[in-house]
């Protein structure tokens, strides 16, 4: 315990990205993440690393692109409607098969909506989220610790498989804070002979681009990019299973749902009912595996989710109609209570 | 404890500041009929002293914050009702500030009144288990800052070093000699050590001046 320190979800993020070797941080102030880029401007001119606040979301996900193209490990962070807009370059960096770091602290939508907690990026985040044919990998966390060592994990993830992956978590994990070790397992981070770091005349031009005019050339990327994403499906995905070896009732939560949804299971427990938790930290690739073999046994499974019911579609793919799966949410900045999430378990069709 | 007229809690975000202000402006009403608390929070709307605007009410305590706060707007106003602590110098303050340097720009506007009086006391709040105000070095340019910008001069610490539900007796000892070295740095007196209260008994004997909190939750 001597090593621990007492932080923000936030300023967890920007340790870790530091720790994990990250010099390159390009932001656009929007609560509630602000802190991450409030820290990485104090500490990056401290250690030789470039803090930069952009003119915009855009511009700056365009600079991760730029840092990302010369071999750097780099980063940006946001909140939901500052995601959107960085969609594009989202996209263009997929499309360039480029490494990079990407923060969601998600907040109440859709629009500017509001500065609360909420979890209804789900979709965008795992789904793609820009145009084109693409995924991210995409980390949800669910504790401050988890917010340092998920980080640490995306960067390695990013050099990897050479994708950009989305750390996903909401205003509650960014804002709240709990004991933090940053005795982080770091790996040293790959060599890239692709990257464009000058040729010095001695190799041929290394090329970063998204742009494939043959479309014989194009369909061929696109073919390759998705063998790459099967490997990442069949290596990557994470979950924590809790309570569930004799669970005939399943809750499936991510994040802050997750965290709710744990204490509701305890408390059904003690009043005898059988259920237990699965929580995806992988939301993309996602668990569909675990909650498949899940689903032999468990008659009910429940959704929990700060969203009007995104995960949930996920879940029933996975249960692929083996048993009834329902929604238990709150939306708006609004997060479930352990008593909502204890009464959906105990009587069912329980919502908002 | 004694109090001046006037007692502001300044500091690195998330030391602490609000959560000591909420029991500060509790024990002085104790001792005295008009009393209250001034959120000056400007930067960060996630976290405010209006989280416990019911309990300082029933417990006769005047409250003083943006008319923004809660609202979720994220606007850095000041209340006008802010006026109250420089002109009526018969009510006794406790300010909740900002966090930094950038939450202490909004004491700019009090200083000169406060100064001119003379009856306040500036304490700076400080917990060295936060990565950035970890050692006694790093926690006085945070506090150099704040004065900067504030435009007004610390008069005392205040040690609330903690690591939330982990926090043990040790935990808290441990932050003695960083404590003693800060406050050795910027000549001023360690005004206060705050601790969770169930901590109380274990530190009574080894710690003076120290000071059980009540943990203000907030739970929407």
């Amino acid at each position: 315990m001597a090593d621990k320190v007492l932080m923000k979800g936030n300023e967890a993020i920007a340790e870790a990205a530091i720790r994990a070797g990250c010099r390159h941080y390009f932001g656009y102030p929007i609560t509630p993440q602000t802190e991450i880029a409030a820290y990485m401007a104090k500490r990056m001119p401290k250690i030789g690393g470039t803090f930069l606040q952009a003119e915009s979301e855009i511009a700056a996900i365009n600079m991760v692109y730029g840092a990302a193209s010369a071999g750097k490990r780099a980063m940006t962070s946001s909140s939901s409607p500052g995601i959107s807009l960085k969609g594009e370059g989202i996209s263009y960096m997929a499309g360039s098969d480029l490494p990079g770091l990407i923060v969601n602290v998600q907040r109440g939508g859709p629009g500017l909506g509001g500065i609360q907690p909420s979890q209804s990026d789900y979709f965008q985040s795992t789904r793609g989220g820009g145009h084109g044919d693409y995924h991210l990998i995409v980390l949800a966390p669910a504790s401050v610790q988890e917010m340092a060592d998920m980080t640490v994990k995306a960067f390695d993830l990013a050099d990897k498989y050479r994708m950009p992956v989305m750390l996903l978590a909401d205003g509650t994990m960014g804002q709240m804070m709990e004991p933090v070790s940053l005795d982080l397992s770091i790996a040293e981070a790959p060599e890239k002979p692709w990257a464009t770091t000058g040729t010095k005349l001695a190799r041929p031009h290394n090329i970063v681009n998204s742009l494939s005019l043959v479309p014989e050339e194009l369909e061929k990327l696109n073919n390759a990019r998705y063998e790459k994403y099967e490997i990442v499906k069949q290596n990557e995905v994470m979950y924590e299973e809790y309570m569930m070896d004799d669970a005939e009732i399943c809750v499936v939560a991510f994040g802050i749902a997750a965290r709710v949804s744990k204490n509701a299971v305890v408390a059904a427990r003690k009043n005898g009912v059988k259920v237990g938790l699965i929580r995806p930290i992988t939301l993309w690739p996602f668990p569909a595996d675990v909650i498949a073999k899940a689903a032999d046994k468990a008659k009910r499974f429940i959704s929990v989710e700060l969203s009007m019911g995104q995960m949930i579609e996920d879940v029933r793919l996975a249960v692929n109609g083996k048993a009834p799966v329902e929604l238990c949410y709150r939306v708006g900045g609004m997060i479930p209570t352990p008593e909502q999430v204890l009464e959906a378990i105990e009587n069912g069709g329980a919502k908002s | 404890m004694e109090f001046k007229r006037v007692t502001l809690l300044a500091g690195h975000y998330g030391s602490g500041k609000t959560n000591i202000a909420v029991n500060l402006a509790m024990l002085l009403r104790q001792k005295r009929e008009r009393v209250a608390i001034a959120d000056l929070d400007i930067v960060n709307p996630y976290f405010r002293t209006k989280d416990s605007q019911y309990d300082l009410e029933q417990a006769g305590i005047r409250f003083i914050c943006s008319e923004y706060a809660n609202s979720n707007v994220d606007i850095p106003a000041l209340p006008q009702t802010l006026y109250a602590i420089t002109d009526d110098r018969e009510l006794s303050c406790i300010l909740d500030v900002g966090g930094d340097d950038r939450g202490a720009l909004a004491l700019g506007r009090l200083a000169p009144g406060l100064l001119e009086e003379n009856d306040f006391e500036m304490l700076f709040v400080v917990n060295f288990y936060r990565p950035l105000t970890s050692t006694a070095d790093d926690a006085l340019e945070v506090l150099r800052e704040i004065e900067i910008a504030g435009h007004l001069p610390f008069t005392g610490i205040v040690n609330n070093s903690n690591l939330g539900d982990e926090t043990t007796p040790d935990v808290v000892l441990r932050t003695a000699d960083r404590t003693q070295e800060l406050c050795g740095k910027c000549g001023l007196p360690l005004r206060l050590t705050t601790v969770n209260r169930p901590l109380v008994p274990a530190l009574r004997d080894k710690i003076p001046n120290l000071i059980g909190l009540d943990l203000q939750a907030k739970i929407r």
